[in-house]
C-alpha cells in the first residue's frame, strides 16, 4: 500500500424517490489495496459503486480518481457489474464479451482489430477460459460466465477495478481463482473494490474493508476494523465472527 | 413482371430491410411492443404534418411523426418511472391517447382528402407506384422507393458506424455507461431511427402490419444463431424473402400485399420455431426425451456398479428390480450397448472399463457440479449441456 490515494468520494448522497440510498458518504481509498464493501441487504453498496462510475446520478457529492473526475478518468477504471445484470441469452460469444472491455479505449465509432482481439484471447487465458472462446454465453456456467465478465475486466488494463458481488453463484473452484487473480492486480499495485457478501472470507480476502449501512460505518485496514463493533453497527445484530488477527 | 410489379417488389423489399434491422435491437432490448406503440401514436403527428404541407411524402411529415414516436417513449418512461404501473400498461395508456388524437383529426379535418385510418391502419402497398417523384420534369421512380431508399442509407449508416455502441449498450448497460457509450443517447438513437422507419414505411404497410415486419424477422433469426452479426444478416434475409414471396402469394391470391408479406413472415417464424436446430421446438422435445433417457441410462449404469453379484446384474431381474417397463428397460440397455458402457454375456450385463469411468465421472460430476470434467462428455450426451 502507497500514499497515494486512488479514489475519493466526498459527502456522497443518492436518493431513488426522494428515499436516501446513501447519506453523505465520506470515503478515501489509497492505492493498491483489495477492498471489500460490506453490510446488509440495500445497503447501498452497488449504489456506491455505480455513483462513483456516473451511472447513477448523486443529488449531492463529488467523486475522484486520482484526484479528476471519473469522467475525465474512465480509461483507469474497469467495472465488473453484477452477473445478473446481463441478459445472458443475448447472441454473443465469450471472447465478444471480453472484446467489450477494449471499447472504452477505443471510443467511439473505432472497431476493434487484431490488438484488442490478442488482448482478449490473453485475458480469456488467464481466467483459465480460453478454450471456451468461441461458446455461445448461455452455454456457459454461473462460475465460468464470471470468469468472462473478469476477463472483460482484465483487458481494460485499468488501475482501480470495481466488481459488484463477482462470488455470487460461483463454485468454490472459480471463487479462488477470481481471489488470487485479485490479489495478482493489488501486488501489481491496482485498487480492487469488491461488492462482498460471505463475512467469513473478509479477513482472508481483503486487506481493507468498507462498512456501510446507508452511512458509512467504517472504513481501513481489516486488521484493524474488522470487529464484532463495526459488524454490529452495521448489521444492526450481534455479529460473532471469529476474527483471528 | 411489369414496371410496376418491380417497383412495388423493390419498395417491399427496402421497407422489409430497413425495419429489420432496428427490429433486432428493439427484440433484443425486449422493447417489441414499443415499436407497436410508436406505429400507433405517431399519427397525429402525421396528420398535423399533412395538414401544414397537403403532401404525404413530406419531409417533414416524417420530421412530426417520428418526433411523435420519440415523444410516445418518453411518455412511456416517464409513466413507468412513477412505479404506479408496469411497463407494459403504461404502453397501453400512451399509445391508444396518441392515436386516437390522429383518428379525431383526420374525422374533423380530412374527409375530402386521401388520408383515411384504412389507409393508415393498413396500407396499400399496390398504389405506391403511382405516386412519382419528377425531377426537372422527369420521372426517376416512385416517391416511396426513395424515401424509404434514404430512410434505408441512413439506418445501414448508422449500423455501421454504431454497432458497436449499440451492442454494448444492449447487452450490458451498466458497462456501457461505464465506459462513457451513454445508454440515454443510444437508446433514443434507436428510438429515433425506429420511428423514422415506422412513419417511412408505414404508407405502404400500413401501422399494424409495420409490426409485423420490425419484430418478424428478428424473432425468427433469434432462434437460429447466436452472432449478433449472422442475426442482422439473417433477418434482413427473411424480411427480403417474406417481401417478394409475399408479394407473389398476393398477386395469386388477388388480396393485401402488407397482408400476405406478414403471412409469409408469420410462416416462416412458424417453421424456424418448429425445426431449428438447437432452439426449435422439436429440438427442444426431442433433447427432453433424451435426457430423460440419459437419467435412466445412467441409474441403471449406478445399480450395475452397485452390485458386483451375477443375480442382481441379469437381463430379466434387472427389469423387475429396477421396475422399468420392457420398451425403456430395452431403449437404456441399446443405448449402453451402443456408447460401449456395458457388456451382455448370458443375459448377464456388466459395465465395461469405459462404463466404469463414466459412471464415476458422471457421479462426481452430480456431487460436486464441477463443469471442468465433463467437458468432452458434452458432446455425446444431451444431459450434461445443462
Amino acid at each position: 500500500m502507497s500514499e497515494k490515494i486512488a479514489i475519493q468520494v466526498d459527502d456522497l448522497t443518492v436518493a431513488y424517490n426522494y428515499k436516501p440510498v446513501l447519506w453523505d458518504i465520506d470515503l478515501v481509498v489509497p492505492e493498491a489495496v483489495l477492498m471489500a464493501i460490506v453490510g446488509p441487504n440495500g445497503a447501498g453498496k452497488s449504489t456506491l459503486i455505480k455513483s462513483i462510475l456516473g451511472i447513477i446520478d448523486p443529488i449531492a457529492g463529488s467523486v475522484s480518481i486520482y484526484g479528476k473526475p471519473y469522467k475525465k478518468q474512465r480509461q483507469l477504471v474497469a467495472y465488473v457489474p453484477q452477473k445478473g445484470s446481463v441478459d445472458w441469452d443475448f447472441p454473443t460469444t465469450a471472447l465478444d464479451v471480453v472484446m467489450m472491455g477494449t471499447y472504452g479505449t477505443l471510443g467511439w465509432i473505432k472497431r476493434p482489430g487484431k490488438k484488442e482481439k490478442k488482448a482478449s484471447l490473453e485475458a480469456l487465458e488467464k481466467v483459465g477460459m480460453l478454450s471456451f472462446k468461441n461458446r455461445q454465453i448461455s452455454q456457459l456456467s454461473g462460475g465460468q460466465q464470471q470468469r468472462v465478465f473478469l476477463a472483460r475486466a482484465l483487458v481494460q488494463n485499468a488501475s482501480i477495478y470495481f466488481m459488484d458481488e463477482p462470488f455470487q453463484g460461483v463454485d468454490a473452484t472459480t471463487e479462488i481463482a477470481i481471489i488470487n487473480i485479485l490479489k495478482e492486480l493489488r501486488k501489481a499495485g491496482k485498487t480492487v473494490v469488491v461488492v462482498h457478501h460471505d463475512l467469513q472470507t473478509v479477513p482472508e480476502y481483503f486487506d481493507w474493508v468498507t462498512f456501510l449501512n446507508v452511512k458509512k460505518i467504517a472504513t481501513g485496514p481489516v486488521k484493524d476494523i474488522f470487529n464484532d463493533d463495526n459488524l454490529t453497527k452495521t448489521y444492526g445484530i450481534n455479529y460473532k465472527v471469529a476474527v483471528n488477527k | 413482371m411489369s414496371n410496376p410489379q418491380i417497383e412495388i417488389q423493390l419498395i417491399a423489399v427496402v421497407v422489409a430491410v430497413a425495419c429489420a434491422i432496428p427490429g433486432v435491437f428493439l427484440v433484443l432490448r425486449k422493447m417489441s411492443l414499443i415499436s407497436d406503440a410508436i406505429s400507433h401514436s405517431i399519427l397525429p403527428g402525421l396528420v398535423l404534418g399533412f395538414f401544414i404541407t397537403q403532401d404525404l411524402n413530406s419531409p417533414l411529415l416524417i420530421i412530426l411523426a417520428a418526433f411523435t414516436g420519440i415523444i410516445t417513449v418518453v411518455l412511456v418512461e416517464w409513466i413507468q418511472k412513477t412505479g404506479l404501473v408496469k411497463e407494459d400498461t403504461a404502453i397501453g395508456l400512451v399509445f391508444p391517447a396518441l392515436f386516437s388524437v390522429g383518428v379525431i383529426l383526420i374525422a374533423k379535418n380530412a374527409n375530402d382528402v386521401h388520408l383515411d385510418v384504412d389507409a393508415v391502419l393498413l396500407g396499400e402497398l399496390a398504389f405506391a407506384p403511382f405516386d412519382r417523384l419528377m425531377v426537372s420534369g422527369m420521372d426517376v421512380g416512385p416517391k416511396s422507393l426513395w424515401m424509404m431508399g434514404l430512410i434505408l442509407v441512413i439506418t445501414v449508416t448508422l449500423l455501421l458506424l454504431f454497432f458497436k455502441e449499440l451492442k454494448i449498450s444492449t447487452f450490458d448497460v451498466g458497462l456501457s455507461s461505464a465506459l462513457g457509450f451513454s445508454p440515454a443517447i443510444l437508446h433514443y438513437g434507436l428510438m429515433s431511427i425506429s420511428s423514422v422507419t415506422v412513419v417511412g414505411a408505414f404508407e405502404a404497410v400500413g401501422a399494424i402490419l409495420v409490426v409485423a415486419l420490425m419484430i418478424a424477422p428478428a424473432a425468427t433469426s433469434y432462434l437460429l444463431t447466436s452472432n449478433l452479426k449472422k442475426m442482422l444478416v439473417l433477418s434482413v434475409l427473411f424480411g427480403v424473402f417474406s417481401a417478394i414471396t409475399g408479394y407473389w402469394v398476393a398477386h395469386w391470391l388477388d388480396a393485401s400485399i402488407a397482408g400476405s408479406i406478414s403471412t409469409m413472415l408469420g410462416l416462416v417464424f412458424l417453421i424456424v420455431y418448429l425445426f431449428a436446430p438447437s432452439k426449435g421446438l422439436i429440438a427442444v422435445v426431442y433433447r427432453q426425451k433424451q435426457q430423460q433417457i440419459e437419467v435412466s441410462l445412467l441409474t441403471f449404469l449406478l445399480h450395475l456398479n452397485n452390485h458386483t453379484e451375477e443375480n442382481e446384474r441379469h437381463l430379466n431381474h434387472l427389469r423387475e428390480h429396477i421396475n422399468w417397463q420392457k420398451i425403456k428397460a430395452k431403449s437404456v440397455v441399446d443405448l449402453a450397448v451402443r456408447n460401449n458402457l456395458i457388456v451382455i454375456n448370458n443375459q448377464v450385463v456388466s459395465l465395461t472399463e469405459k462404463g466404469n469411468d463414466f459412471t464415476s465421472i458422471a457421479l462426481d460430476y452430480i456431487i460436486t457440479n464441477k463443469d471442468e470434467k465433463i467437458e468432452h462428455l458434452k458432446d455425446d450426451f444431451f444431459l450434461f449441456r445443462g
